[in-house]
């Protein structure tokens, strides 16, 4: 993690209220930057634990985003499906300063299975109610 | 910090269901205490019955295990029995002396059971049913004896006697009325259901009155003894003859009962807000539940108050009933005994065991009565409790619904005869034995429950009847009644009228507004309110209200339609499906140029290019340079025509011609749902007019309009409106009648459901009957369309954020700071 840093990808403004923009990765899966009503920034895997849609095309509603493809409520913060569904995505690591939204290059470059297995292994979602 | 406390005196279905919400909304607002008379923890009461039968265990219907209330912090005390409230100090007591204070008091003391006050009835072997300890005596009993008698043959009794039969006993129903279940039957329904009962082994006594129960020397029940002398023998005597609300305790502390304790719209006491009550022992509005459904409405309620939110109004409910005995299929709603001024509509058919019943009064259905034959049921609810007008629909009322084209679940219309393998849900290829799967393993109850979880239903719906069928065989119960309003979504208590109305009647302009006025619970709603109410407000206030692409579904922001792998689908539009050499070269060449994967010919004669990535749409726009076809809006999709009299030799009519006429003066034009039309130039009707939102038949004098028509799920054939003459008014009416559907129709109601929903009459008389009112809404169609953009081109003016099409490529990832 050492030589970890925190990638500049685009400011605030960039990324529509209540919506989303992606974020191209060499080696894997887009991710998904979304902006609530309050400003705050999340970013997830553009990808639902479901049947895979790209969940940066969905409608975003407080803390949640709904898939565009069978309308699974995801969670923002930590990617899990709202129960009675069953799932998680992947959630990435999000810094604000200012404007400017950075993300982690170790994130940015890490392909899709090593971030299941670091964020959504074992107890954390399996078990998810 | 101490927390306040909440006590609930009643371990049943309603106060613990009343905790489960409170503690999804608030779960560390309380030290919760609640006592129990009961040894066991919360049950499914309803559930007894199939006990009795030997179908399930009582371990099976235990909803809450003592782990619940132990993960919950919740103190449980069982067998206790709390007798006195004393509301100064606000702490209640038990018959053993145990004391707990309260700030909040929630009161679930059920039901008990009506016991006839004749000599005899405190003998052994005389027993209620309303507990697990009735049901175990019960069971125990018919291991060793013989004769039953059952008084009270109403839906708990036959229930009891059904169970004891099938343990082995010799039953004998004793019913005071003229037939069975006479508060949800009529005479002949009661009659079909005591002849299947007496098939099955039961015995029955009409119209005989009780006068006495006779002992044997050791104090046990031997017989019956009825008013005109005679006997009949009897090891066990189980009452069932009604149940009164359990108010003792409350009435001690003072607290105003009248049949039930009176509560609130919030469930509150009206003597006492701190004291809270819920399920069979309120009154609310003068009613006492006795059905599940009801009281699940009451718990959420209730909890809404407790959590502090107090937003929620229980408004009370309207219900049906069925009955949980196997293999017997019974439904009944309203006033299903007609009387003054109602009219019948009967089908009758003893042979194969099928009776029903549909009251109407004043063009209303006001009750239904139905016997071996119950998928319909929920559709006559349904239109019982929105009271619409069923002239127009009269003829075809008793043969339900699904008398026409539904599809999905193989013509099936008996849930208890289908296999656990057969598919119910066709949508969402849901199998019988997993929705009941569902039902046992999660202890779900409703409707929705049962959507969430299983998505049985929860697409198009056409299975409805089969689900509450299976529900109720599996869970027992009545899953029927429903909230006399269906709030929109979940964020509001709002109806989709209230919020139609809302937005016109005190001019909101946004989406904000819209919540602020009408309370929403959620600051910016959920993917289904604010696409909803989004197009409420641009059709109430065209070139007013801003339209808001991020309330929009995904397809209206992209204008392209999103695929399972997510590419889009491009759709141009061809003007009544006609297009030219020179548009098949450009997207032929679009198709080669972006290796666009598939080129399909749709059913609206349009050409479908699918597998189009997000990044290319516009190019793709740009290069093959035709209007967008909106085929992924909620929108005038396409006007299907035939070739018409200009090539075809039977044709009357130029069908080709007025179907572009009829496409241009009507694209970009935004609807609650999808809209197609079609044309045909004789009654041959190649463009399939029969089957459109609005469909158009040229004959040799002009044209004749219908409208309503549907090829989707259930295949709905459209109805004649009116006949006209020229192009100019086939233009006029089917402005008037889209834009009748634009500004009345709900959000994703299409045209067949919203004509359902007000009748063809209200359309008649909008249309037909009122020029003036006719021409304005036609105008107001074209002042609503004038400048509309065509959004694949005038990307400003509709709205289109194009960053959306080209992903944030981040620069090289060394340049940033340490992490």
């Amino acid at each position: 993690m050492s030589t970890s840093h925190w990638t500049p990808v685009c400011t605030q403004s960039e990324i529509p209220a209540l919506g989303a923009r992606r974020v191209r990765r060499p080696d894997g899966v887009d991710i998904a930057l979304f902006r609530t009503a309050s400003d705050r920034i999340y970013a997830l895997l553009d990808r639902c634990p479901h049947k895979g849609g790209p969940l940066s095309q969905g409608i975003v509603f407080g803390e949640s985003v709904a898939c565009p493809l069978h309308n699974w409520t995801i969670r923002l913060d930590d990617g899990r499906a709202q129960a009675p569904d069953e799932g998680c995505t992947p959630a990435f690591a999000v810094k604000v300063e200012g404007e400017q939204v950075y993300l982690r290059s170790d994130q940015l470059h890490a392909s899709i299975t090593e971030m299941h297995a670091a964020h959504c292994d074992g107890a954390a979602c399996a078990n998810a109610d | 910090m101490n927390k306040p406390k909440l006590v609930l005196v009643g371990n049943g279905m309603a106060g613990v269901r009343a905790l489960e919400e409170l503690l999804k909304l608030a779960p560390e607002l309380y030290d919760i205490t609640v006592f129990g008379s009961e040894p066991h923890p919360n049950y499914n009461r309803i559930l007894l019955s199939p006990v009795l039968a030997g179908e399930q265990t009582i371990e099976q219907i235990i909803l809450n295990p003592l782990d619940w209330y132990a993960d919950n912090g919740i103190t449980l005390h069982t067998g206790k029995t709390v007798v006195e409230i004393d509301r100064i100090k606000r702490v209640v007591r038990t018959d053993d002396g145990l004391e707990a204070p309260y700030d909040r008091l929630l009161l679930g003391t059920g039901s008990l059971p009506f016991i006839l006050p004749v000599p005899g009835k405190e003998l052994d072997g005389v027993i209620a049913y309303r507990d697990i300890k009735d049901t175990e005596t019960m069971i125990e009993t018919a291991k060793t004896h013989k004769h039953a008698v059952v008084i009270g043959g109403g839906l708990l009794g036959l229930e009891a006697a059904n169970g004891l039969m099938l343990r082995g006993m010799d039953v004998t129903v004793v019913h005071i009325m003229p037939w069975l279940m006479e508060r949800q039957l009529d005479d002949v329904a009661g009659k079909l259901l005591q002849k299947s009962l007496e098939d099955r082994g039961l015995k029955f006594l009409i119209g005989a009155q009780t006068q006495a129960l006779l002992g044997n020397e050791s104090g046990r029940v031997r017989a019956v003894r009825f008013k005109d002398g005679s006997e009949i023998p009897a090891d066990l005597v189980v009452m069932t003859a009604g149940i009164r609300p359990n108010t003792a305790l409350a009435e001690k502390a003072g607290i105003h009962c009248n049949r039930g304790i009176v509560v609130s719209d919030t469930l509150q006491t009206i003597t006492d807000p701190r004291i809270y009550a819920v399920g069979e022992c309120a009154a609310h509005r003068g009613i006492a539940y006795g059905l599940v459904a009801p009281l699940f409405e009451q718990a959420k309620v209730a909890a809404n108050h407790l959590a502090q939110m107090g937003i929620g109004r229980y408004t009370g409910s309207q219900i049906s009933t069925k009955l949980k005995v196997t293999g017997i299929d019974l439904f009944s709603a309203g006033s299903f005994m007609g009387g003054e001024g109602c009219e019948d509509i009967v089908l009758s058919d003893p042979f194969s065991g099928v009776y029903k019943r549909l009251v109407i009064q004043g063009d209303k259905l006001v009750g239904a009565c139905l016997y071996g034959d119950t998928v319909d049921g929920s559709w006559y609810f349904k239109l019982l409790r929105e009271g619409r007008k069923v002239h127009d629909i009269r003829d075809k009322l008793m043969f339900g619904e699904g008398a026409l084209g539904d599809a999905g679940h193989q013509g099936q219309s008996k849930a208890m005869l289908m296999a656990d393998t057969d598919e119910v849900c066709g949508c969402n290829g849901v199998c019988k034995g997993t929705i009941v799967k569902a039902i046992k393993d999660r202890g779900l109850f409703t409707l929705e429950e049962v959507r969430k979880h299983t998505k049985a239903s929860a697409s198009c719906g056409s299975c409805t009847g089969l689900v509450e069928q299976i529900l109720m065989f599996t869970a027992g119960g009545d899953f029927s009644a429903a909230p006399k309003k269906k709030a929109l979504c979940g964020c509001t208590d709002s109806t989709h009228q209230e919020v139609r109305d809302a937005i016109k009647n005190e001019h909101l302009l946004t989406i904000a507004d819209v919540y602020a006025k009408l309370g929403w619970r959620t600051p910016n709603g959920c993917s289904s309110c604010r696409p909803a109410v989004n197009y409420y407000l641009i059709s109430t206030w065209p070139h007013e209200a801003k339209d808001d692409p991020q309330s929009r579904f995904i397809n209206e922001r992209s204008h392209a339609n999103i695929q399972k792998n997510g590419t889009y689908s491009v759709i141009p539009r061809m003007w009544g499906g006609e297009t030219s050499a020179a548009e098949l070269r450009r997207i032929a060449d679009a198709v080669d140029k972006y290796n666009i994967p598939m080129v399909k010919v749709t059913g609206g004669q349009r050409i479908d290019l699918l597998g189009v990535k997000k990044e290319d749409l516009q190019a793709v726009w740009t290069d093959i340079g035709m209007p967008s076809g909106h085929a992924y809006a909620k929108a005038l999709r396409t006007v299907k025509t035939c070739v018409g009299s200009e090539w075809c030799r039977f044709g009357t009519q130029d069908s080709t011609a007025l179907g572009k006429l009829l496409e241009r003066a009507t694209w970009r034009m935004y609807a609650p749902h999808k809209v197609k039309f079609a044309v045909s130039g004789c009654p041959r009707n190649c463009a399939e007019s029969g089957i459109k939102d609005v469909g158009i038949i040229g004959v040799d004098s002009g044209w004749e309009m219908y409208v309503g028509g549907n090829g989707g799920i259930k295949t709905e054939v459209a109805q004649f409106l009116v006949k006209l003459k020229t192009q100019e008014e086939v233009l006029e009416y089917t402005g008037a009648f889209i834009q009748l559907y634009r500004e009345e129709g709900w959000y994703l109601e299409r045209t067949v459901h919203y004509i359902a929903r007000v009748g063809l009459d209200v359309v008649k008389q909008r249309i037909l009957a009122d020029a003036e009112g006719r021409k304005a809404l036609w105008e107001r169609l074209q002042f609503a369309l004038q400048g509309e953009p065509d959004p694949w081109f005038e990307f400003d003016k509709a709205q289109v954020d194009t960053r959306q099409f080209i992903p944030i490529v981040p620069v090289a990832a060394a340049q940033g700071e340490p992490a």
